[in-house]
């Protein structure tokens, strides 16, 4: 049984419709990543699997059971958001931050406890920022906030963790700490549902790559198999190669900048007349389901 | 992976800005209670008719103990002076303080926001326009009290809905909500001031806007105590989940919060409070903005600190501006006049301190 999952669920804002009839299982451990172009619905979908909001038909399941059921407290449990690298209006401490991760074991007239307050010292142990502990959220690096955050989905006890591109606004130092810090966690168990924008991400970290475009999934599978040249071409209507070094390790390299320089095999060339075909067709299609909807 | 991190982690962190350095905890709450006190007792003492230390411990003795004491003045005037005049007039002084320094901080949380209070928000002149109507058609102490709450409501709801009608800077959004509620009830009370009986009403009205102290008695007093002792416990129990809700509310709900339903419970605490102070002292401004502000200098943000420390700050404060307002002139100038008159030029530096949270 999957852990997670969606079952041909749709989901429109007021007149625009952003997932059509998606369908996908995560299992336990897994760190799966959506790629897509902006607004093609990784949002959205992110969204529906946090239970933040509900699909318009479909299902969506977590350990078989329907999402819309399960209290949101026992749901904050299971599944945490990682939020993006955000500036916090106030300057709470990092330790204040993390704490807050402890709501949902808490009553609703509640207080920390030694044993919350231990729990979140782990957590910053465990990811090296103990040191920070009293520190002004506001004051640290882009690189701490984001562990930070990631501190605290980890004292909310839950084994499954949202991240809606995690690496924006990080340096690129800090990208691949983050990127490292997922593996090491993913190693113990936990199970990542990631977005980014960057292919690369999901060649070197993730089992998984789930491609949406206009809020349907064209793509989803081991990402060996499916980040190349053609999918992201049609992701992105970006040319780039695919380039595979010592074997396993791949990475992106705009055709654009080194046009036949790199070794290996070409950059996916779109036949022309056949790129604006299929567009069309699903346009007419999900303008059809829409009606259908209202 | 943190080398590098930590070892600039380790060099600032000996040199954190001063102001977010929150002192011990306990020690703030109980210097600030012992102040409270204080100013309590010197209030009691002075006035027009000046009392001494000793007449008023004595006097207190005999009243709460029953103690044999001998007091130089006569018992009957100091019943009537420190039991019907002045301790009213400091009870209600620190109600109206802890009131509003409660509200804005809650408010300045659960809107993410740290510019608003329930002045800018628009609560305090719609709950003085429903006041002011209630007093025009009303003698009923529940129906001024009602009205006031229902109208400062409104005014949130209006601030809240201007808002979220367009997109941009949330932050500044629902301060110029706040200013479109805030005009929208002042023109609405210009109306009743207009309808109002020019020798008896309208003066009442206009001099009990300009926020004072003057009327308040025992009777007030025994009206407004459960709600604002409840209203303060409340927000103080839930004051815990204000640092979730100051997250926005997706990273709220996540972590499991009810988010709705706190926030409307809070939000009509917060309300009920502010009217409550337009019903004992009228429109007294800027306390509720820029009490949270003193007091997240104080002891940091943290809420579940922040909103009691808010609490005994406001309370304090407003006792002294009381004792300058009754005190400093020969005749008494309205508190609401003073307080405005100290909160503008804090607010225009908070501004300053303010834009961290702007974008």
């Amino acid at each position: 049984m999957p852990l997670i999952e969606t079952r041909d669920v749709n989901f429109a804002y007021t007149d625009k419709m952003v997932l059509n009839n998606i369908s996908v299982s995560i299992h336990e451990g897994e760190i799966v990543t959506l790629l897509g172009p902006n607004g093609s619905g990784k949002s959205t979908l992110l969204k529906l699997f946090m239970g933040l909001i509900r699909p318009h038909s479909g299902i969506v399941r977590l350990n078989g059971r329907d999402i819309a059921v399960i209290p949101q407290k026992e749901l904050a449990r299971q599944i945490a958001y990682v939020p993006q690298v955000h500036k916090s209006a106030f300057p709470y401490t990092v330790l204040d931050i993390i704490l807050m991760g402890r709501m949902p074991h808490k009553t609703f007239f509640f207080r920390y406890s030694r044993e919350d307050i231990r729990i979140a010292r782990s957590a910053m142990e465990k990811l090296s920022i103990a040191h920070l502990s009293g520190r002004p959220y506001t004051e640290i690096s882009g690189g701490e906030r984001q562990l930070t955050l990631i501190a605290r989905a980890l004292v909310q006890g839950s084994s499954i963790f949202v991240m809606d591109e995690p690496a924006s606004g990080l340096d690129y130092g800090n990208q691949l700490r983050l990127l490292e810090q997922i593996t090491i966690l993913s190693k113990e168990g936990y199970t990542f549902i990631k977005s980014t924008h960057s292919p690369e991400h999901a060649l070197w970290i993730a089992d998984r790559a789930v491609m949406i475009r206009g809020g349907e999934i064209i793509a989803d599978g081991h990402c060996g198999n499916v980040v190349n040249s053609e999918m992201l071409f049609r992701l992105y209507n970006t040319k780039v190669n695919i380039v595979k070094l010592n074997g396993s390790l791949r990475v992106c390299i705009p055709d654009a900048f080194h046009p036949g320089l790199v070794p290996g095999p070409a950059a996916y060339d779109p036949p022309d007349t056949n790129a604006e075909g299929p567009t069309g067709a699903l346009t007419a299609k999900r303008e059809e389901k829409l009606r259908v909807m209202r | 992976m943190q080398e590098s991190e930590a070892m600039g982690g380790n060099v600032v962190g000996k040199r954190v800005k001063k102001d977010f350095v929150p002192m011990k905890t306990g020690l703030v709450i109980s210097s600030l209670a012992a102040s409270l006190l204080l100013a309590v007792l010197v209030s009691l003492m002075f006035g027009k008719y000046p009392i001494g230390v000793g007449d008023i411990c004595s006097f207190f003795l005999w009243k709460i103990f029953n103690a044999r004491v001998s007091l130089s003045v006569d018992r009957e005037v100091l019943e009537n002076i420190l039991l019907n005049i002045r301790l009213p007039r400091i009870v209600a002084a620190m109600f109206v303080g802890a009131s509003l320094s409660i509200s804005g901080a809650s408010f300045q949380a659960m809107f993410i926001n740290p510019l608003v209070s329930p002045g800018i928000l628009g609560v305090l002149a719609g709950a003085s326009f429903g006041a002011a109507l209630a007093m025009v058609f009303s003698k009923s102490w529940i129906v001024v009290q009602s009205s006031c709450f229902i109208f400062g409501f409104i005014a949130v709801m209006i601030s809240m809905g201007v808002a979220r009608l367009y997109k941009g800077n949330t932050v500044l959004l629902l301060i110029l909500g706040g200013v479109i509620s805030g005009a929208l009830f002042t023109s609405l009370l210009s109306i009743v001031k207009y309808l109002a009986d020019p020798y008896n009403q309208l003066p009442a009205i206009v001099y009990w806007l300009m926020g004072g102290l003057t009327l308040v008695d025992l009777g007030t007093l025994k009206n407004t105590a459960i709600p604002v002792i409840a209203g303060i416990a409340l927000i103080v129990s839930l004051s815990g989940y204000l640092n979730v809700l100051s997250m926005g509310d997706e990273e709220a709900r996540t972590m499991g919060v009810p988010v709705e339903r706190i926030r409307f419970i809070l939000i009509v605490m917060a309300t009920m409070l502010s009217a409550i102070t337009v019903v004992l002292a009228g429109m007294v401004g800027w306390v509720g903005l820029i009490i949270p502000h003193m007091a997240r200098m104080i002891v940091g943000p943290d809420n579940r600190v922040l909103i009691p420390v808010s609490a005994l700050t406001g309370a304090l404060y407003l006792i002294l501006v009381d004792d300058v307002s009754r005190l400093a002139f020969t005749t008494e100038i309205p508190l609401g006049i003073i307080t405005s008159l100290i909160g503008i030029p804090f607010f225009a530096a908070v501004l300053k301190r303010a834009n961290r949270g702007w974008s």
